[in-house]
């Protein structure tokens, strides 16, 4: 019994069981009102208040743009970081301002970007960019500056040029480095395409959980954020299994 | 002999690094030569420059006074004819074994042909790792990468062959068996060897001349020809000469350091 329970894919879903039925018969027990916190069946109960159709079509809302932020920060970062690793002067201009941009709450400058770049698509993707950027520019740097110094001095007496010693040295070198950042971002990307909803969006969950809560639908909006959790979820599994397919290895020996 | 330029040369080397708390002189008035074809093993405490001297030959590195001749020409960049051993393997994790050893040639040319293939093949042979071409090296124990980062290194089948303390992070018996396989392979393949080590036996056993290096800045303070006979192995070891050279320059590098 004890062992069972201590079999690494058993215990999580335990605990996510024991969750969920206290808090169904919490609901129950001290009558909770269902716009303070309703109760599991009653949320499930939100995802018939739709349509499949009208959900698919929320999801591939804010899908779409988390996934064109994503991949657009990636175009953009890469290239950016291996700048940086190559050039220390160009790094020690860059990297504050990088910071900054950091710094500043996504969801406060949304709005102004909003205003700025109009109500279509871009802004959107502007947003989901500018939260996943950060972390995937630093950790892909980090990765191409801990190649070993073995390697580059290989490079540099074999005389070949730099961007070999880049594409079949020090980038592949970054790859655990640089899927880690990918773990962390495709989560902010879907944070960055629900914040860039709440400011202005026609559809997506984002916007369709703001919706729900304005009319005080929340059984509605639990559904709708179980879905993006779902949706998170799943993104992550993606790039935790692109890796281990096509980078095995790249992961840490006892994960094999 | 005479006629022959040596394969490397130091006339009057002197390597001052500058770092962020000052200059540092790691090598002073260096001058050797090493013949084609020998054996040469560079022994020393660790930080007296026994590495900025296989950079040097290199190419890596450009000398701050003196020169630095490679058949009797300055070096100015890095050769073909040159292959260097590190003291880690640094094998590409991602590769397999046989494209670890071709990795030279692609990382080059851009490209590899099936010659290349076959070359890296028949080297993997002779280090003892036939089978193990389609691996990655995680699978090999530290040895067994080792060969591999010889077998990369002897690729372009360069005249010279530098090694930086190649088997220092391998455990004694491996040590030992790496060291005669390494003179298995020179011996059936003549290269010029110049072997950066701190251990006195290891130098001994292995060279025809060991070149001992004195601390900051580095210089030459001893130059001893070994007349062990060869094909040298296991019996070699115990052999009282061998014996008797090991003393005499475990005592100069006691008196060095006293």
């Amino acid at each position: 019994m004890a062992r069972a329970l201590a079999s690494p894919g058993l215990l999580p879903v335990g605990t996510f069981v024991a969750i969920i039925a206290i808090w169904e018969i919490s609901c129950h027990l001290f009558s909770i009102p269902s716009y303070v916190l309703p109760a599991p069946s009653r949320i499930l109960g939100g995802f018939d208040s739709i349509g499949t159709l009208r959900w698919l079509d929320h999801v591939w809302g804010t899908l779409r743009v988390a996934l064109i932020g994503y991949f657009a920060s990636i175009f953009v970062a890469i290239p950016i970081a291996i700048a940086l690793a190559r050039s220390p002067v160009l790094s020690r201009a860059v990297y504050p301002i990088l910071v900054v941009v950091q710094s500043t709450p996504v969801v406060a400058v949304a709005p102004i970007i909003i205003v700025a770049l109009g109500s279509g698509d871009l802004p959107r993707v502007v947003i989901t960019c500018l939260i996943t950027f950060f972390p995937l520019v630093v950790s892909t740097t980090t990765g191409l500056m801990a190649t070993p110094p073995e390697l580059i001095e290989l490079s540099r007496s074999l005389r070949a040029p730099v961007w070999r010693e880049i594409s079949q040295i020090r980038l592949p070198y970054a790859i655990p480095y640089i899927f880690s950042a990918l773990k962390i971002s495709v989560t902010l990307a879907v944070i960055g395409a629900v914040v860039a909803e709440f400011v202005a969006a026609e559809k997506g969950l984002g916007y369709f959980i703001q919706f729900s809560t304005s009319m005080f639908k929340v059984q509605q909006a639990w559904a709708g954020l179980v879905i993006l959790v779902l949706m998170s979820l799943v993104l992550f599994q993606i790039v935790v299994a692109v890796q281990k397919i096509w980078f095995p290895w790249s992961l840490p020996k006892d994960k094999i | 002999m005479t006629t022959a330029p040596a394969a490397i040369r130091f006339s009057g080397v002197g390597q001052v690094f500058s770092t962020a708390s000052g200059t540092v002189e790691a090598l002073r008035h260096v001058d050797m030569s090493i013949d084609r074809h020998e054996f040469v093993a560079v022994l020393g405490p660790s930080g007296c420059g026994k590495s900025t001297l296989l950079r040097l030959t290199s190419g890596l590195l450009k000398p701050t006074s003196g020169k630095v001749e490679v058949f009797g020409l300055p070096i100015s960049e890095p050769r073909d004819d040159i292959g260097i051993v590190f003291q880690r393997p640094t094998l590409l994790p991602w590769a397999t074994i046989e494209d670890n050893v071709v990795f030279p040639v692609r990382h080059k040319t851009g490209r590899v042909s099936a010659q290349d293939r076959e070359t890296a093949r028949k080297l993997l042979e002779k280090v003892n790792l036939k089978g193990f071409e389609g691996r990655l090296p995680d699978e090999l124990s530290g040895g067994m990468q080792q060969r591999v980062g010889i077998a990369r290194a002897l690729f372009m089948d360069p005249d010279i062959l530098l090694m930086d303390e190649p088997f220092s992070a391998l455990d004694a018996l491996t040590r030992e068996e790496m060291g005669f396989e390494l003179l298995r392979i020179w011996e059936d393949r003549p290269k010029t060897v110049m072997f950066i080590t701190h251990s006195i036996s290891e130098a001994v056993l292995l060279a025809d001349r060991v070149l001992v290096m004195g601390e900051r800045p580095g210089s030459i303070v001893e130059n001893l020809t070994i007349d062990l006979p060869r094909p040298r192995n296991m019996e070699t070891s115990n052999n009282k000469m061998m014996h008797d050279y090991v003393g005499h320059l475990r005592s100069l590098l006691l008196k060095r350091a006293a």
